[in-house]
């Protein structure tokens, strides 16, 4: 299986993880910033910043960019519980 | 007291059916709830509530700035109808969608269908969730503003400020220009009734507003202390919230207070120098007690970090919970009874909801006898509450060992370690974290 590397640069740590993987699956795992609110797209709590690898993550839904417009998400913002890591990629709670 | 008083106080008293001119061409058109006593669940209100509503008469149009309680709308609708035709508004305001704010929402725009609604940005989602109309009902339509926007109603101008998490996301103030006259929303405001209505009539309600501020506002300090900055340079003669008496004698001593009791966590703070973690624990036979001094061993261990060491069962929440708001992290060890954590630990973590945790590093460790559910439990209430939890927690059968309480101190270091950033740049496998 394919493997990608996602840093989340709050806590400077790296994790090796199969192609797919979402990103609140490793987040909360590896004790990075990223903070969850419903855990299913809706509320924008989770939102991170892309700060390297944003063609590395699976596209944004129609209601993924919804919510982030309405929280008023910066350019190369998405949502940790949608996001799936598809390539290397650094992030940071937006 | 001569005449011309007494006759003043008694025209400034809430009466039914009337609406009361709280500035000039602004009038009160709220309810009074004297007999609530507890709002939201989580507030006690020994003097109940009021649900503030203002109306505002410019040379063109009338703005009405929030509503009341759906259960209230009947003493709302009198009042605004004392003052104002419905076809005279044009412009309505939500503050805040709570539905003590929005109750009467709907029906005034039914009675009302000209106005325009202004709400802010965040606000959206939540009116579409709290006002689902009918299929026969045409939807809502609503106006976004942020800081900086404004209506204008002729001679006099609503400003916006964009003040979220005082309460909700959603949650705005609206300023009037030529009054200097700030509806605040729920910011500056507490559960008191009293037809006196004034903050220099009525009776002494201070307890209330330091009690609302901590119940309400103390979750989001920080945006406390930018809505501040939004408000503070204003020139204000009236600060006129939805909750309580309106504040007309001195009203920046209410922003004043706001800012003493939103600098707290950054003033008590233990010492600029060292990163703090509070150990706190319940044992029953020591074990988990003994986890927790050799943890407390291990994190004191590395420079920079001062580790403060708690028996739960030994103090009283409350100073707990203010420890915890200015410390960096957090370590619970509980044993496992029937299949779960002892019930002070619960009542401390479902006392944290009042303070801001995030970023704040969480732990977990506890011995138990042989099922061990309470860490993992404990772990996944932090990171509800929003916490990081960088080291997975240590669970120790029963009597721990030497070599289990070197365990213990290691699980201190990585703690300590996590805290000071000393694990920094390290990688690691997604199948090797627990």
């Amino acid at each position: 299986m394919a493997k990608a590397k996602i840093t989340f640069t709050d806590i400077d740590q790296t994790v090796n993880v199969p192609a797919g993987t979402r990103v609140i699956e490793v987040s909360e795992k590896i004790g990075a910033g990223i903070i969850y609110g419903c855990r299913e797209g809706d509320c924008g709590t989770c939102m991170m910043h892309v700060e390297e690898g944003w063609n590395n993550l699976t596209e944004p839904s129609v209601l993924e960019e919804k919510v982030l417009r309405e929280n008023m998400a910066s350019r190369h913002d998405r949502l940790a519980c949608q996001a799936q890591i598809l390539g290397d990629c650094r992030v940071k709670p937006a | 007291m001569n005449a011309a008083v007494a006759a003043d106080s008694t025209s400034e008293l809430v009466r039914p059916g009337e609406a009361l001119e709280v500035a000039p061409g602004v009038h009160w058109i709220g309810a009074l709830d004297p007999t609530l006593r507890t709002f939201d669940i989580i507030l006690r209100t020994a003097n109940g509530t009021t649900y503030n509503a203002y109306l505002v008469r410019g040379t063109e149009g009338v703005a009405v700035i929030d509503t009341v309680k759906a259960g209230f709308a009947d003493d709302f609708f009198a009042r605004l109808e004392s003052v104002a035709r419905y076809d005279e508004i044009r412009v309505i305001v939500l503050n805040h969608l709570e539905p003590d704010h929005s109750g009467a929402l709907p029906e005034l725009m039914r009675r009302a269908p000209q106005a325009r609604l202004y709400i802010s940005t965040r606000a959206t989602s939540m009116l579409k969730a709290l006002l689902k109309p009918n299929e026969d009902e045409r939807p809502f339509e609503y106006q976004t503003v942020g800081t900086g926007d404004a209506v204008s109603l002729g001679d006099r101008t609503l400003r916006f400020l964009h003040t979220p998490f005082l309460h909700w996301p959603d949650t705005q103030c609206t300023y009037l220009v030529e009054e200097g006259v700030l509806f605040s929303g729920d910011v500056f405001g507490c559960h008191h009734c009293d037809s006196r209505l004034f903050n220099d009539r009525c009776g002494d309600f201070r307890f209330a507003f330091d009690y609302y501020y901590a119940h309400i506002m103390r979750p989001f300090k920080t945006h406390v202390m930018k809505a501040l900055s939004l408000i503070e340079p204003l020139p204000l003669k009236l600060v006129a919230p939805t909750h309580g008496p309106i504040l007309r004698d001195r009203p920046r001593r209410y922003l004043t207070r706001y800012r003493e009791l939103s600098s707290a966590s950054f003033t008590e703070r233990l010492d600029d120098t060292h990163k703090t973690l509070l150990i706190f624990y319940m044992s029953s036979y020591g074990n988990t007690a003994r986890m927790a001094e050799a943890i407390r061993d291990g994190a004191e261990e590395t420079a920079g970090v001062r580790v403060s060491l708690y028996d739960l069962e030994g103090g009283e929440l409350a100073p707990f919970v203010d420890l915890i708001e200015s410390a960096d992290a957090l370590a619970l060890g509980s044993p496992t009874i029937n299949g779960d954590a002892v019930k002070p630990i619960w009542d401390l973590l479902s006392s944290l909801a009042v303070i801001d945790l995030k970023g704040k590093l969480g732990a977990a460790f506890g011995s138990y006898g042989w099922t061990g559910e309470a860490v993992r439990m404990i772990e996944d209430r932090m990171r509800g509450l929003k916490m990081r939890v960088p080291v997975a927690g240590l669970r120790i059968k029963l009597i721990p060992t030497e070599a289990e309480l070197d365990d213990c101190r290691a699980f201190g270091r990585a703690l300590a370690a996590a805290m000071t950033g000393a694990d920094a740049g390290q990688t690691t496998e997604l199948a090797d974290l627990a």
